[in-house]
């Protein structure tokens, strides 16, 4: 059966998601938060993530942006085989879904049309959009706005097969460290492991968008994810990277195979306005 | 400690300000981000003259979300301190007095700081709505044309701040964080 979608619905939900995922963290997001700032050991720390709580009540209540970096719009699309999009062009309906929340929406416009050029497009656009196709007849979509404080800290490390688990552990540290308090800690890390240069990057973001705190399925995965949360966690860096005991707030690891002569390793930061909201249609 | 302060800051309150001290700040500050910096940058090259006299003054590196009707500012929390490197000691040299911002500074920006009595404050990155709050009004006063990098003057009241680097080159960044690290290499 085919089942008809409007692309229009699309950019209508688009735009409230935008505005949802700035004001409203996930519920998610709001309990590693309330949980860090409990075994926090730093009084500076413990006081930051009060801070950070307060900011998210008074987000929410008054509608004033969690942070003024409202994000370049990553929008991940997945679309079941068995649907028929009407209307206007797929990207030009998330756009004009990115647009319409971020003009409306009072939200920050950060994008520059050129990268060298370096002209403001006024209205958050374009996103960045990646589609999938998947089995079904839903269209799934996730609006994930990522603040550039933190992905101007993000590496990708092209291991040598050699390097292995510790060189990849190794690879996290690097890029955690280097963050700092650059990346507005406590910070999500979302990590990529595999596949190619561009597929481990797209493995990093995808992982920012889990469920904060829940676990890769695979048991090894899920034992780094506990051990790299430890490993960051003793850095020392803390809330806004004054000192303490939360660095980070979860580490999040996905893999994919790779080629008999590569160790692909990309690692995302996110700060601890992870936005991440998800609907299907 | 916790210190009250007035903005614009003069070189002793500066001076007597340490790493760890936690302050509130009252008085005028200017937001500067990277677009404005440049521009400042490229004007003074050319021989021009700043949109601001800069003596003293304390420049938040931040560029707010638009305010919502009948509020004086959107969302307004410090962006990477880091980006304004390569131009701040020249802007310390003409006199500017404190940063607010966050993250890590530049050995070259530590000895301007050193050189000219100043400070460099951090805010808490990502609580731009608590924030808000200190503000009291908003103008924009220079380079309207780069929107939300434009230079804004802002009042604020008892806006919430780190002493990260001192005067003396005290590096919180450095030090708090070797307090709770519990790894062998450290914190580089
Ligand atoms: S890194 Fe995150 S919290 Fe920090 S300024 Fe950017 S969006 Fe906001």
């Amino acid at each position: 059966m085919i089942r008809t979608v409007q692309t229009k619905d699309i950019t209508e939900n688009i735009k409230e998601m935008c505005i949802e995922a700035n004001h409203f963290l996930s519920r998610d997001m709001c309990a590693v938060i309330r949980n860090a700032e409990k075994k926090e050991e730093s009084p500076l720390g413990k006081q930051i993530l009060e801070q950070l709580e307060e900011n998210l009540s008074i987000a929410s209540e008054e509608m004033i942006p969690i942070c003024q970096d409202t994000g370049m719009a990553v929008v991940f699309l997945e679309i079941g085989q068995d649907v028929h999009l009407e209307g206007a062009s797929l990207e030009d309906a998330v756009n004009e879904g990115v647009r319409r929340g971020y003009t409306g929406g009072f939200l920050r416009k950060s994008v520059v049309g050129d990268p060298l050029i370096r002209e403001n497009t006024r209205d958050n656009t374009p996103a960045v959009i990646h589609t999938r196709i998947v089995p079904g007849e839903q269209v799934k979509i996730t609006v994930a706005p990522k603040g550039f404080g933190s992905e101007n800290m993000s590496r990708v490390f092209m291991l040598k097969p050699a390097e292995g688990i510790e060189g990849v552990k190794n690879a996290i540290l690097t890029a955690v460290r280097d963050a700092g308090p650059n990346a507005c800690p406590p910070m999500v890390v979302g990590v990529g492991i595999g596949g190619t240069f561009e597929k481990c990057a797209l493995m990093a973001k995808e992982a920012l968008t889990r469920e904060t705190g829940a676990h890769s399925e695979i048991p090894y995965v899920k034992e780094l994810e506990e051990e790299m949360l430890e490993k960051i966690n003793g850095l020392g860096i803390g809330p806004g990277g004054l000192g303490g005991t939360t660095t980070a707030l979860a580490v999040h690891i996905n893999t994919y195979p790779t080629h008999i002569a590569g160790l692909p390793v990309a690692v995302n930061i996110c700060c601890h306005v992870n936005r991440h909201v998800v609907r299907v249609l | 400690m916790n210190r009250h302060i007035e903005a614009p800051i003069d070189k002793k309150e500066a001076k007597s300000l340490k790493a760890g001290d936690y302050v509130y700040i009252t008085g005028t500050i200017y937001t500067a981000r990277d677009a404005a910096h440049k521009r400042m940058y490229d004007i003074l090259a050319e021989g021009g003259e700043l949109p601001v006299d800069l003596k003293g003054q304390v420049i938040y590196y931040m560029g707010p979300s638009p305010a919502r009707e009948g509020r004086v500012i959107g969302s307004a929390g410090p962006t990477t301190a880091s980006r304004m490197d390569k131009y701040t000691p020249q802007l310390l040299d003409l006199g500017m007095g404190a940063m607010i911002g966050k993250g890590k500074r530049s050995p070259e920006v530590i000895e301007a700081i050193k050189r000219n009595d100043a400070v460099y404050f951090a805010a808490v990155g990502g609580a731009g709505a608590l924030l808000s709050k200190c503000i009291t009004s908003s103008e924009v006063v220079a380079y309207e044309d780069l929107g939300t990098e434009a230079i804004r003057k802002l009042t604020v009241e008892n806006f919430p701040a780190i002493v990260v680097i001192d005067s003396e080159g005290n590096n919180l960044y450095e030090t708090a964080i070797k307090e709770y690290c519990r790894t062998e290499e450290n914190g580089r």
